[in-house]
């Protein structure tokens, strides 16, 4: 209990951190297991590294795909519930007004951005709702890839099978360029890491 | 059923139960690459039983959720003549050279929990009620393609021949060395047939002659071709990927 700063919450609160880290597992073992799983059957003229696989071969490719995914879908679904009830996304997650984000995105671009740890800036306002969205596309392109006839409705929804399974390859395309983005982010602002492992208390100054 | 091709001396059917034996059981555990240490430190990577032993568990976990999911009304998707894939792609546990003709005498056997074990002959099987699609086949590795088949209904054989219907599994046994098994519930569900027809012709050897089961609310690999023998147990039968890793219900 700090007198001086009685009201700083932390920058992530605990349960965040911990759907944070169990997420970054599940998603990589989604990732690199899916990788497996493409390789078996390429539908662009590219193969991933076969020690980047996960599962040695398609069978147990495919065992680690549909064990990781429950853990995925329940971390995703109790960060979705917290993230709701806590007001999490209605603090931190706003969509950036179009002239705050060019603002932001212009300063990015020329390095200035500043980063307070506790606040998200326009950009990644931008990048962490993006990246939601693209794993939640991405579960139910994986749930109209697995059950095309017993969930025929949502696969139809995309528009077929074979169209169901390109999306879920473009979107893990799209998932993997953020994690590139993202981590390079952290190799830049290094406190961030710390931020997501231990309680650090967040350097916002408006809303106190 | 004339036979044109040449067999080779030896053939993957002939060392399948063999390499099978060699690959069974130890599929996970030859499952870790690099990607895996990374994801998995801490564990004992001497064994790796209990990651094994994990993912088994969580396999058959997925086979109970896809049971649940599964219902007997809902139809796979038919498709117009005009959206069947050419040409279609030939696919088994061994190359297209190595097809197997159809043995002489050849009949289907029936045996477990039925009340008539006679076999059957392939016109005997043509006077049953037949019936076609043109449906998607969907393989494991995620490619898929529409092809024609008909045949019989398997729901009509089963109660042909009198099998007990609350039995848990049909067994398909084939005499290029592939087996497989299907939950009962799948087995009577309407599309599920015992094909003697592709694209409006009798099987020809690689499309699985004389008689092959489609079944579209399942993965390519239960798509068993040359059936010889059908079985009804309430014994789980596995299959031959199955024993290696794919998981078994493998429903669509």
């Amino acid at each position: 209990m700090d007198r001086r700063e009685p009201r700083r919450r932390p920058a992530h609160p605990v349960a965040i951190r911990v759907m944070h880290w169990i997420g970054v597992y599940a998603m990589g073992c989604m990732i690199f297991s899916g990788w497996e799983i493409y390789n078996a059957s390429p539908s662009l003229p590219l193969l991933f590294p076969a020690w980047t696989g996960l599962g040695g071969w398609l069978g147990g490719a495919l065992a680690w795909h549909l064990s990781a995914m429950w853990i995925l879908f329940t971390d995703g679904i109790a960060y979705l519930l917290y993230g709701f009830a806590s007001g999490h996304f209605r603090r931190d997650l706003q969509p950036p007004r179009p002239a705050e984000l060019t603002h932001d995105i212009l300063a990015a671009l020329t390095f200035r951005l500043k980063h307070r740890i506790g606040h998200y800036n326009a950009v990644q306002r931008l990048l962490y709702a993006g990246v939601l969205i693209a794993i939640i596309l991405q579960v139910l392109t994986g749930l109209s890839i697995w059950k095309p006839v017993q969930l025929g409705w949502l696969t139809g929804l995309f528009g077929g099978y074979p169209i169901a399974r390109f999306i879920h390859l473009a979107t893990m395309f799209a998932i993997v360029a953020f994690v590139l983005i993202h981590v390079a982010m952290v190799a830049i602002v290094p406190s961030t890491l710390k931020a997501m492992i231990v309680t650090v208390p967040s350097e916002i100054e408006e809303n106190q | 059923m004339s036979t044109q091709r040449i067999k080779p001396a030896v053939s993957m059917a002939d060392i399948a139960p063999e390499l099978q034996r060699l690959r069974r059981r130890g599929f996970l555990r030859s499952a870790l690459s690099l990607g895996a240490l990374t994801m998995l430190t801490g564990c004992d990577l001497s064994t790796h039983s209990g990651i094994d032993a994990a993912l088994e568990a969580m396999l058959r976990f997925d086979d109970r959720v896809q049971a649940t999911l599964f219902s007997r009304q809902r139809l796979a998707e038919t498709y117009p003549a005009s959206a069947i894939t050419h040409p279609y792609r030939f696919n088994a546990y061994y190359a297209e050279w190595q097809v197997r003709e159809v043995p002489d005498h050849w009949v289907l056997n029936v045996s477990g929990r039925v009340a008539d074990r006679h076999p059957w002959t392939l016109p005997a099987l043509m006077k049953l009620p037949q019936q076609s699609q043109i449906t998607r086949h969907i393989c494991i590795e995620g490619w898929s393609q529409i092809g024609q088949w008909s045949g019989v209904p398997l729901h009509a054989f089963l109660r042909r021949v009198g099998a007990d219907l609350n039995a848990r599994y049909v067994a398909f046994k084939c005499f290029d060395g592939y087996y497989t098994s299907i939950d009962m519930a799948s087995a009577l569900q309407p599309q599920t047939i015992l094909a003697l027809d592709f694209e409006q012709k009798p099987l020809a050897p690689q499309w699985g002659a004389p008689l092959r089961l489609r079944i579209p609310t399942k993965l390519g690999f239960k798509s068993a071709k040359n059936l010889e023998a059908i079985e009804v147990t309430n014994t789980y039968p596995g299959g031959f990927w199955e024993n290696q890793g794919y998981d078994w219900f493998a429903g669509v």
